[in-house]
C-alpha cells in the first residue's frame, strides 16, 4: 500500500477535493442531480439512478478486490446491525422519498441551482445529522441490538472474494441487460 | 458534439466513471467514497459557533470530530464539480419547484421548501442512524460486499419507494 502518501494529510485533502470534483462532474452528467430523474427512479419510471450505481459497484468492486488481491488497497467494510442497519435506512429512504436527493446528489443539485436541495435539504439534512448526535446516547441500546460487526458476504459464506464477486458481477450485468431490454 | 459541454453521458459511462473513481479512492487515499459523514462534522462546526468547546463532549462528535478532513473535502469538490459540469452545459438555473413537483403537487415554493426540509431531516438523520447513505453504504459499500451495505441499499430504496409512491399515488390521487 502506498501508507507514505496515505500519511500526508495535506495532499490527502487535496486528493479527497478533486474526488469530489470529479464526482460532482460525473453526477451531474449523469443527470441525478434532479429531483425528478430520482422521483422517476422511486416511481420506478426511469432507472437512470440505479443504472449508475449498479455500473459503479460493479466496476468499483472489480477494481477494488484487485487491489486488494495485489496488497495494494485494504477493504473498509462498514459494521452494522439490526438496529442500526434497518431501522436507519427506512428513515432514510422516507427523506430520499420526500427530498427526492441523497446527501451526495442534493449538494450536487446546489450546483445547477436547486434551490430546495440547498435551502430544503441541506439545511434539513445539518438539522438531522445534528440531531442525530444530540440523541446517540439515547439510541445507544437499540443501535446494538443484532449486532453483525464488519462481515462481508465472502466472510460469512466462508469463501475467497473472487467466488462471490464473479457471480454478482454476471447477474448484475444480466440484471442490467433485463432492464435496459424492458424498456426503461 | 463536445463531451464536456453534451447534457447527459450515458448511465454506464457514469457508472463506470464514478466505480474508476473508487479505485482512486482505496489506491491513494485507503478510503472509500462516503458523503454523509462529513454532514456531522459540519453540523458540529456549526454548533460549534454557537456553543463553543461544549461540542466536544458529545459522544458523538468524539468519534467523528467536527472539522475539515478528507470526506469533507470530497463533498465540497462535489459541489464544485457539479457546478462546473452544468455551466459548461449551460444548466445552470435557479429553481425553487422541480418540474414534475411543479405539475402533480403545485408550484407553491413554501410547499416545496417545507417538504424538502422534513426530508433532508430524514435523510440526515437516517444516513447517521444507518451509518452512511447512498455512496457510503449504496455504491462503496455494496461494492465491498459489506453485509451492512447490502441491507442498507435494500432498505433506502424500499423507504424511498414507499414513500414516493404513497406521495404520489395515495395523497395525490
Amino acid at each position: 500500500m502506498l501508507t507514505k502518501l496515505h500519511a500526508k494529510n495535506r495532499l490527502q485533502l487535496l486528493i479527497g477535493f478533486l474526488l469530489g470534483v470529479a464526482f460532482g462532474f460525473l453526477l451531474q452528467k449523469g443527470g441525478v442531480t434532479y429531483y425528478d430523474v430520482i422521483i422517476n427512479q422511486l416511481l420506478l419510471k426511469d432507472f437512470t439512478v440505479v443504472k449508475i450505481m449498479l455500473t459503479a459497484m460493479i466496476t468499483g468492486m472489480i477494481g477494488v478486490h484487485l487491489l486488494v488481491s495485489l496488497g495494494l488497497a485494504e477493504l473498509h467494510p462498514k459494521s452494522g446491525a439490526l438496529g442500526t442497519t434497518v431501522p436507519g435506512a427506512l428513515i432514510f429512504g422516507v427523506g430520499f422519498g420526500l427530498l427526492g436527493y441523497c446527501p451526495g446528489t442534493a449538494v450536487a443539485a446546489v450546483g445547477h441551482g436547486a434551490a430546495d436541495a440547498l435551502l430544503g435539504g441541506i439545511v434539513g439534512m445539518l438539522v438531522g445529522a445534528m440531531t442525530f448526535a444530540t440523541l446517540f446516547p439515547k439510541l445507544k441500546p437499540i443501535l446494538g441490538k443484532g449486532d453483525f460487526g464488519t462481515a462481508t458476504l465472502p466472510r460469512l459464506l466462508k469463501v475467497h472474494p473472487w467466488v462471490v464477486v464473479i457471480p454478482v458481477i454476471v447477474m448484475v450485468i444480466a440484471l442490467l441487460y433485463w432492464i435496459e431490454n424492458a424498456g426503461f | 458534439m463536445n463531451i464536456f459541454t453534451m447534457d447527459r453521458w450515458s448511465p454506464y459511462a457514469v457508472g463506470i466513471g464514478i466505480g474508476v473513481l473508487s479505485w482512486i479512492a482505496f489506491l491513494l487515499s485507503n478510503k472509500p467514497i462516503g458523503c454523509s459523514t462529513a454532514f456531522t462534522r459540519s453540523a458540529g462546526l456549526l454548533e460549534r459557533l454557537f456553543r463553543g468547546g461544549k461540542v466536544d463532549e458529545k459522544p458523538y462528535y468524539q468519534q467523528f470530530k467536527p472539522q475539515v478532513d478528507w470526506e469533507w473535502m470530497l463533498v465540497f469538490g462535489v459541489l464544485i464539480g457539479a457546478i462546473g459540469a452544468s455551466l459548461l452545459a449551460g444548466q445552470f438555473d435557479w429553481l425553487w419547484v422541480p418540474p414534475i413537483w411543479d405539475a402533480e403537487i403545485g408550484s407553491n415554493a413554501t410547499v416545496r421548501w417545507l417538504i424538502a426540509l422534513a426530508g433532508g431531516f430524514c435523510a440526515g438523520f437516517g444516513a447517521r442512524w444507518a451509518g452512511g447513505c447512498t455512496s457510503g453504504h449504496g455504491i462503496s459499500g455494496t461494492l465491498q460486499l459489506a453485509v451492512s451495505s447490502w441491507i442498507a441499499a435494500a432498505g433506502f430504496f424500499v423507504g424511498g419507494i414507499a414513500t414516493a409512491m404513497i406521495l404520489y399515488y395515495v395523497i395525490l390521487a
